[in-house]
């Protein structure tokens, strides 16, 4: 007898057109409206509606295949590069939809930058990857204004300390946390407005993880931040509010503390308590 | 799923353990109040040797949720369990406590001449012994409604402690010569009133863990 997949033992209500949000008292950065996302033929996201407000740490959590990382990569347009992919709906960024023809979809990622699984630094040294987004961009004007951006990046991603006197060794030789770290300052450099983090410290050891979750509670002074977590407790550490999907639904956005101590919907206590069906 | 087998199974046990001590409590106060009531010395000793039972009980609960939050780091209607709980085995200890000072007080009037009975004290007790009996059924429940009920049922207690005290107070002045025993008593009723309190404090718990409403300070 087969096992049965998460699909045939989980029903999940059909919920239409219901908008998420959550009362912070911040103004909405990014509004995504009755979004539906397909893979050639198979929908990942099933008419996703929420609200990230500004300056805040949402996490986004869930099941692997429950679309949480589709959603993020819609946020700045990334599932554009993967071949027969189809978009429904609007993602509003102060009230422009990024999906709307003519967007200038390079532009858009420098405002929404992403950090990923898996540290990924150019082979280059440490200074170059940092100044890499703010050369291709054209964003300074003088070579010592390069210095600044570089050092005030890193500064930000709480590494120019360790970093400072090696500048212009290669990023390779950092250690994996020193790379994620790199890489936040990447993201950072070119001062984007949202950052995207795809499960950031999910192959770091626990001191390399509490690093980038200090940093992370640190950055939303200036940024909005979208996590996405597979660790129950980082989202807890670390996010305003959380966000959780099943089978490419939103179940239920809610503040945090509420969340991981009484959730409205029984999915959502299911999956956290670690029960389903 | 084993993950979570292995949580329900930890819980589960926590439940069984605390329900354990609430039986116990529950069995002290019972018996202390008997030992009082029937001149029953023996009784009263019992009460006394099983308070050391109901300490480690405590002792082991306690430690049972610092582990699960510990290792198993439980959210949602779990976490809610696990802290009520470790709130509320300390409450029931507390109970365990004035019931052995009852058995003490039973020890103390049992060696001396035999009072005019005090029929509202057992009133007091069995009302105390019910809401503490229904408390736990609450509990056990998850029955946030029945808890509300309960803590509304305190102001009975404290309705029978007053009328208590004063007749005591007028026992005393009217017969000087039975004071130190009718002052005995007194505190009996005092212990009895305590339980009450407590008894209420289970049942603001019970709401925190079936309703996530902290209704402590804010009835």
């Amino acid at each position: 007898m087969p096992t049965p997949t998460l699909t045939t033992r989980i029903a999940v209500p059909e919920r239409a057109g219901v908008s998420h949000s959550v009362a912070t008292g911040a103004s909405t950065k990014i509004a995504v409206r009755n979004l539906n996302f397909y893979y050639g033929k198979t929908q990942a996201l099933h008419d996703v509606s929420l609200e990230i407000p500004e300056r805040i740490v949402m996490a986004f959590i869930g099941p692997s295949g429950c679309g949480k990382s589709t959603l993020l990569r819609t946020l700045n347009r990334m599932n554009d590069v993967i071949p027969g992919t189809r978009v429904e709906g609007q993602v509003l960024m102060d009230g422009v939809d990024i999906y709307q023809p003519g967007t200038d979809v390079v532009d858009l990622r420098r405002k929404v930058g992403m950090v990923f699984q898996k540290s990924n630094p150019f082979p280059k040294t440490i200074f170059d990857n940092v100044a890499y987004g703010l050369r291709i961009n054209r964003l300074t004007a003088s070579k010592s204004e390069l210095a600044e951006r570089v050092e005030q990046a890193l500064n930000d991603a709480a590494l120019w300390s360790e970093v400072k006197d090696r500048l212009h060794t290669s990023a390779l030789s950092l250690s994996g946390g020193q790379q994620q770290r790199l890489c936040i300052a990447r993201a950072l450099a070119v001062r984007p407005e949202v950052v995207l983090m795809d499960e950031p410290a999910s192959a770091l050891d626990p001191i390399a993880t509490s690093k980038i979750e200090e940093l992370i509670v640190d950055l939303k002074q200036r940024y909005t931040i979208v996590i996405v977590t597979h660790n129950m407790q980082q989202a807890a550490r670390v996010s305003d509010t959380t966000a959780f999907f099943l089978l490419g639904k939103l179940i239920e956005v809610n503040s945090t503390e509420k969340m991981f101590t009484n959730p409205s919907e029984k999915l959502t206590e299911d999956y956290i308590t670690g029960r389903f069906g | 799923m084993d993950q979570h087998r292995h949580l329900d199974d930890e819980l589960n046990s926590l439940r069984d353990r605390v329900l354990l001590l609430g039986g116990e409590t529950e069995s002290a106060l019972d018996r202390a109040m008997l030992a009082l009531t029937e001149r029953n010395s023996d009784i009263a000793r019992e009460v006394l040797d099983n308070d050391d039972r109901i300490d480690r009980l405590e002792v082991e609960i306690d430690r049972q949720c610092i582990e699960i939050i510990a290792l198993r780091q439980p959210a949602a209607r779990d976490l809610r369990f696990v802290i009520s709980v470790a709130k509320m085995a300390p409450v029931l200890e507390r109970i365990a406590d004035h019931a052995a000072n009852i058995a003490r007080v039973a020890l103390d009037l049992n060696n001396e001449p035999e009072l005019k009975s005090v029929s509202e004290l057992s009133d007091m007790a069995g009302h105390a012994l019910r809401m503490l009996h229904e408390a736990l059924d609450a509990f056990t429940s998850s029955d946030a409604v029945a808890a509300r009920e309960i803590i509304k049922s305190d102001s009975e207690i404290n309705e029978l402690y007053n009328h208590i005290f004063h007749q005591l107070i007028e026992m005393m002045v009217t017969e000087p010569a039975t004071a130190t025993r009718d002052a005995r008593l007194l505190f009996v009723a005092k212990h009895l009133e305590r339980i009450g309190d407590y008894v209420t404090d289970i049942c603001e718990l019970t709401v925190y863990m079936a309703e996530a409403a902290f209704i402590k300070h804010f009835k």
